[in-house]
């Protein structure tokens, strides 16, 4: 990338709290997207990932802050001098308008000719596998037809980015899916930068080149899908992003003791894990990572397990915490609910976190 | 025997006659429903009759010979000499009550709209609050608040002394901005109300993805919240026109009878004219317009696909 494509510099939005406090929704945010990538702000409600976006579209205006996009300050800009359209979690299609007319409304705004803004609404129709839908109305179709519409709708207008705010929330998971794949394709035929709004940690995860993870106004970690998984930066996003064991230990001179006595050597967790001098540390072990072995480091007892089709599940009471294995459903030996099993991080994938 | 077969048909018979919770019996609403037959329906029979009979020649009331002059009376003036010719007076009577009906609408939309969207987009909490001030003037009596109407604009009222500072000559009562202003005053609340419960239900966020999809202010209001609030618009300009169009109060307390409605002559009629059939005539003749206007009305709001209903 040689030229800087949207930059976020230090945006800070304060809102204030009906008891007369103050929520700092964005708290010095700053990051870089890059032209044609697809870019995920994720965390929980209320983490500031939508005010971020809102900020983009020009429907928020930061307290302070840049966001400039190709080399233009665009955050005190107003939304129809912005180059950026959104897919709004509502859909947001006009109701007494009929798809396409909603689809036609931007372009209209831009002046363009009456034949061309019909030629782009069938493009837009045909590109997200509806065509022929120009003339009902927004009521007489489905939710997940809605929603593609709405996309519609934002790329007939060939934005530089496009904004979308937890488009699929609203949707059962068999379309969520297939949702999912069709954005991506949507999003390679079109090359256009794609900033998407999730809590969904998996769908973040199967979309995103790179993801943002927020926690309280503030990025925690942004990195790529694999390293946000298999590298998160601390006991937050070990825990919101997946599934993790986060087990609290003691370091000792050969490695860190766990609940039960048994000591995991440093040289068995991931390389790049960091071991403090002394004192406690949190260690975090995916299910998925677990086996059962012979003489395994964790030891407890078999609380429950849990058949979920493609593995395992196995809850383990290991002193008063409790570790969770999820084994392979076939060529396992699943072991007996009360049983005593031993368990060991495989491949060093345990690893240190900073709680 | 006998007892098993009949067991399951009475428990179903009491299973049917017990209403299910929130369901209220039909006759509760025979009461109410005799009572608006007998309020409405036979002082308007009692109406259309005394159109088609004679006036008696002496005192009030109505001689029971059927005629139709009541109806020709309206339209045609009969002299003295016997010949017949075209009288505008009624026509124009009830061209002034359009006319101020419809400048009563025009002007109380145009105030309604901004109001109610401004409510409309207040907390919940204060949203109550403005909504229960725009209803505050139903708690006083219209007849009261004519006549404080009357002192406020009085030639000697605030307005007029305030004016005359500035040696400004105020001089309205009595005359038909008066009743305009007075119409406008009791009936701005009906435009407000149902503008506000359509615009209380607009979804502020397609007025966003307006602004993001390219569209200015005014293209935002013209596009999009307007056609969402015509269901408002439409029933606000009904229940502001079609009550306005018969109004007696204002051209009575504040027109000073200079500017009469079509209502102050049909009232004049049953009173110092002692002409009841010429003025049930009228009546009937108010009531049909109007009947016309609702339709018309329900005819626009049907070809929009509007949901209102006013029949």
């Amino acid at each position: 990338m040689s030229e800087k494509f949207l930059e976020i510099r230090n945006i800070v939005k304060v809102y204030p709290t009906p008891e007369g406090g103050e929520v700092r929704a964005l708290d010095d945010v700053s990051l870089d997207i890059a032209a044609g990538e697809f870019f995920i702000l994720l965390g929980p409600s209320g983490c500031g990932k939508t005010t971020l976006l809102r900020s983009i579209a020009g429907l928020e205006y930061p307290d302070s802050g840049e966001i400039v996009l190709l080399g233009d300050r665009i955050d005190d800009k107003p939304p129809y001098e912005r180059p950026v359209n959104t897919v709004f979690q509502s859909y947001a299609l006009f109701p007494h308008m009929t798809v396409g007319e909603n689809i036609a409304f931007g372009l209209e705004m831009e002046k363009i000719e009456k034949d061309e803004v019909a030629k782009r609404v069938v493009e837009a129709l045909a590109q997200v596998k509806l065509s022929g839908y120009e003339n009902r109305l927004p009521s007489q179709i489905s939710g997940g037809q809605q929603q593609r519409v709405a996309l519609a709708r934002a790329l007939a207008k060939k934005p530089k980015v496009l904004l979308l705010d937890e488009p699929l929330s609203a949707l059962d998971l068999k379309l969520r899916r297939g949702m999912q794949v069709e954005l991506k394709r949507l999003q390679r035929e079109t090359g256009i930068t794609f900033v998407f709004v999730t809590h969904d940690q998996e769908e973040a995860m199967s979309m995103g080149d790179r993801i943002a993870v927020f926690s309280e106004g503030k990025i925690v970690q942004l990195d790529t899908p694999v390293n946000v998984y298999r590298r998160p930066i601390n006991a937050y996003v070990a825990d919101f992003i997946g599934e993790t064991n986060l087990i609290e230990g003691t370091v000792v001179a050969s490695g860190i003791s766990l609940p039960g006595g048994n000591i995991l050597p440093t040289n068995q967790l991931a390389e790049d894990s960091v071991v403090p001098g002394s004192g406690k540390v949190t260690v975090a072990i995916r299910p998925e990572d677990l086996v059962i072995a012979n003489d395994g480091i964790i030891g407890g007892t078999v609380r429950d397990v849990i058949f979920t089709g493609d593995s395992v599940r196995v809850y383990v009471t290991v002193g008063d915490t409790e570790v969770i294995a999820s084994l392979a459903s076939y060529g396992t030996q699943i072991p007996a609910q009360g049983s005593h099993v031993t368990l060991n991080p495989e491949n060093r994938a345990a690893r240190t976190v900073a709680s | 025997m006998t007892a098993t077969t009949s067991a399951p048909k009475s428990d179903s018979k009491r299973l049917e006659n017990r209403a299910r919770p929130g369901q209220s019996s039909p006759k509760l609403a025979y009461l109410p429903i005799i009572f608006l037959a007998f309020a409405i329906g036979v002082p308007l029979l009692i109406i259309v009759i005394y159109s088609f009979l004679e006036k008696p020649s002496q005192g009030t009331g109505v001689k029971w010979v059927f005629t139709t002059e009541n109806y020709k009376a309206l339209f045609i003036q009969q002299k003295l000499d016997g010949t017949t010719s075209l009288d505008t007076r009624y026509i124009k009577v009830l061209w002034t009550s359009f006319i101020y009906s419809l400048i009563t609408t025009i002007v109380t939309l145009i105030l309604s709209v901004p109001v109610a969207m401004w409510i409309a987009t207040r907390d919940a909490r204060r949203r109550t609050l403005l909504v229960a001030l725009v209803t505050l003037p139903f708690w006083i009596s219209i007849l009261i608040r004519t006549y404080g109407m009357r002192q406020i604009i009085a030639d000697e009222g605030p307005i007029g002394k305030f004016l005359s500072l500035f040696d400004i000559d105020w001089s309205i009562l009595y005359s038909p901005p008066a009743t305009i202003l007075g119409l406008i005053y009791v009936f701005l609340p009906f435009m407000i109300l149902p503008i506000y419960a359509s615009a209380e239900r607009f979804d502020f966020r397609l007025a966003e993805a307006a602004y993001d999809l390219g569209a200015k202010k005014l293209t935002v209001v013209r596009k999009i919240i307007l056609p969402s609030i015509r269901p408002g618009i439409i029933s606000g300009v009904a229940l502001v026109f079609i009550p306005a169009l018969g109004s007696f109060l204002q051209s009575d307390m504040l027109g000073g009878g200079k500017t009469n409605m079509v209502a102050n002559v049909i009232a004049n009629n049953f009173g110092q004219a002692r002409n009841w059939p010429f003025g049930s005539a009228l009546a009937v003749l108010l009531i049909v317009l109007t009947l016309l206007f609702i339709l018309i009305i329900q005819g626009v709001s049907q070809r929009r696909g509007d949901k209102v209903e006013l029949v």
